[in-house]
């Protein structure tokens, strides 16, 4: 397995960034980390593909910076070249925070879909030229982005609509209260007092759900 | 009274699905929906299928049911306290899951880990292996008729599940390692167990191939089904035997070793085919290769620390140091309250899971909480390739081909 063996190095990377220069280097702790521009994006994508060996995108995620950075979403992708033997991390910054868009890249990658899918469903990141961009983990009505730093822990109630229920029975389903779940924390603050351990107990079944 | 018998000739998926285009042409279709209540028993997994006769044409995967939102939780906690939720992911390999995890917080801290330790995580690693493929390939026979050999690769498993159970107090959600260690060192005459174990265990994966293996039903319901080029499998990001089984020589103890593994001479199988067969076939061999770990891990056990003992920020030390000494005693209430410190910055970790690899990408901005932790799930990968697998073959071929992907849904989910 070790043969055409050939180390992710600094030449590769002095390589890479004379050939696009849309490309920055970020760092190169654990492995190659790029930022790419977004307008290139896809183009950046299918050179990795189809002339350099990175033909596993083994991740494609999203970080949320919080409301006060400029950036505020950050789209990351890993790839794996079986001939280096090492990982490629490349970031994309979305640069509008209020409609963030990052374009898609399933029709080069097909394990993109889903990823795509569940950024979506997470972050509320668009990508755009997405074959079927839809959630994936939640329902289809489900109205928040729980990854977003915004987004309280202990969830918010939701009602749970259910179209086709609702037309063949004409009830809507309720669902149970969620009591303020079971970890609830300030989410600031130093870890001790921020620690999820204790129970919501500012109100129960008698008292009812602050506003 | 006499009976005759008649050849069938099973032939291959396209010609099949010829022969049931034309033969089907102008009838209606039918939408069928499969779960959410386990269509094997793999979790809770949806199919919107839409068939023509017995042809899948159309197979839409729903998931979700089992999200529980552990990577919102992740950044609520300390790095320690998220180790039961990995317990969670791929339940049936939790050990494999703790180590996984581990090792990638300790790349973030860019901590040595002593040899001892390594041993050990290669040695439960490879245990959990062999207890979810004894599990999976079970299953698998039961999805595609056969009971029996369900019934010894489960009793095997218990075994396995009873050596856990001495090593980490629980058999089934272990949470065993800790950031810099493992929980506890191995108890006394564990070892011998498990090389007794792994001494057995051998004489009972024959058994399951006398019945499978050469068993012309369980070969005509899984040769040719589901098949999966190469170039598919890398292109939807497939991983584990799943991946090898469609040829790919890839394999992290090989080609990325962690935890030691370079040291440990062992075989990766490959498929030629990529069917539910071959998948079926690289399983049952990863466990031999499995069995040759574990007997050169217990052959050269290393001695010495169990633990990172210079991690005097990471690694609680264990509680007879704790009750007898002021400095350890706090270093623990730190861990404990503060989490283990971590710089900040960005790590990535894949190790080669029984499903597949599983990943951590986590963003540290310091301190003892991360910032962002996303899980790279294996099953969650290897089913996005379904929707494009399942049409074109018979509503009874989809049982076979999910018991051969060999999914979880607390993974894919998460």
């Amino acid at each position: 397995m070790q043969d055409n063996f050939s180390m992710i190095d600094q030449d590769f990377t002095d390589g890479l960034l004379d050939k696009h220069d849309y490309l920055a280097e970020i760092s190169h702790a654990d492995c190659l980390t790029l930022s790419c521009k977004p307008a290139h994006w896809v183009a950046f994508a299918k050179y990795l593909c189809q002339e350099e060996t990175f033909d596993l995108l083994v991740d494609l995620t999203a970080i949320d910076q919080g409301d006060t950075a400029d950036i505020r979403f950050e789209v990351v992708a890993h790839f794996y070249s079986r001939v280096h033997h090492d990982y490629l991390r490349v970031h994309i910054d979305c640069l509008d925070n209020d409609k963030p868009e990052v374009d898609s890249i399933a029709s080069i990658y097909p394990a993109a879909d889903w990823h795509e899918r569940e950024a979506f469903d997470m972050f509320g990141i668009i990508f755009s030229g997405h074959p079927n961009l839809k959630r994936i983990l939640m329902w289809d009505e489900y109205p928040y982005h729980p990854l977003r730093k915004e987004f309280p822990l202990a969830g918010i109630d939701t009602p749970l609509p259910a179209p086709d229920v609702v037309e063949a029975t004409d009830a809507s389903v309720e669902p149970a209260p969620m009591m303020g779940g079971p970890f609830v924390s300030p989410g600031s603050g130093p870890m001790s007092d921020a620690e999820p351990r204790a129970k919501d107990e500012s109100w129960t079944e008698e008292t009812e759900k602050p506003v | 009274m006499s009976t005759t018998t008649k050849e069938i000739s099973i032939g291959d998926v396209a010609a099949r699905q010829a022969a049931g285009v034309s033969q089907m042409e102008g009838e209606e279709r039918m939408a069928l929906n499969v779960g959410p209540s386990h269509p094997t028993t793999h979790g809770v997994l949806r199919l919107i299928m839409e068939l023509n006769g017995d042809m899948i044409e159309k197979c839409e995967p729903v998931l979700g049911y089992l999200h529980r939102g552990d990577e919102k939780i992740a950044e609520n906690m300390t790095y320690n306290q998220f180790v039961p939720y990995t317990d969670r992911l791929d339940y049936l390999s939790p050990l494999a899951n703790n180590v996984a995890y581990a090792i990638s917080v300790e790349k973030l801290a860019e901590l040595e880990i002593p040899e001892r330790c390594q041993a050990i995580r290669v040695l439960v690693c490879e245990l959990a292996r062999i207890s979810s493929h004894l599990l999976g390939m079970g299953v698998f026979g039961m999805d595609a008729g056969a009971w029996t050999p369900f019934m010894y690769t489960f009793t095997e498993r218990e075994k396995l599940y009873t050596l856990f159970e001495e090593l980490t107090g629980a058999r089934f959600t272990t949470s065993y390692t800790r950031i810099g260690g493992v929980a506890r060192d191995i108890p006394d005459g564990w070892l011998k167990k498990v090389s007794k174990f792994c001494d057995e265990l051998p004489k009972a994966i024959d058994e399951v191939e006398k019945l499978l293996t050469r068993n012309r039903i369980f070969i005509d319901r899984t040769e040719g089904i589901g098949e999966i080029s190469k170039e598919d499998a890398l292109a939807y990001g497939m991983t584990g035997p799943n991946l090898r089984a469609s040829g790919v020589d890839l394999d992290l103890r090989k080609d990325k070793p962690y935890s030691g593994y370079e040291q440990y001479d062992f075989d990766v199988p490959i498929g030629t085919r990529g069917d539910c067969y071959d998948r079926y076939l690289v399983r049952i061999e990863e466990v031999r290769q499995s069995i040759r770990i574990v007997n050169q891990v217990i052959k050269n056990f290393p001695s010495g620390a169990w633990y990172a003992e210079d991690a005097k920020k990471i690694f609680a030390p264990p509680k007879e140091k704790i009750l007898n000494s002021m400095e350890e005693l706090i270093q623990n209430f730190m861990i404990v309250t503060e989490g283990p410190q971590m710089p900040s910055g960005e790590v990535y970790f894949e190790a080669e899971n029984p499903k597949g690899a599983l990943g951590f990408y986590i963003v540290s901005k310091g301190g003892g909480v991360p910032y962002r932790l996303k899980i790279r799930a294996p099953s969650f990968c290897n089913l996005s390739i379904l929707d494009k697998l399942a049409p074109g073959h018979l509503l009874s071929d989809i049982t076979v081909i999910l018991g051969s992907l060999d999914f979880v849904m607390g993974e894919c989910d998460r």
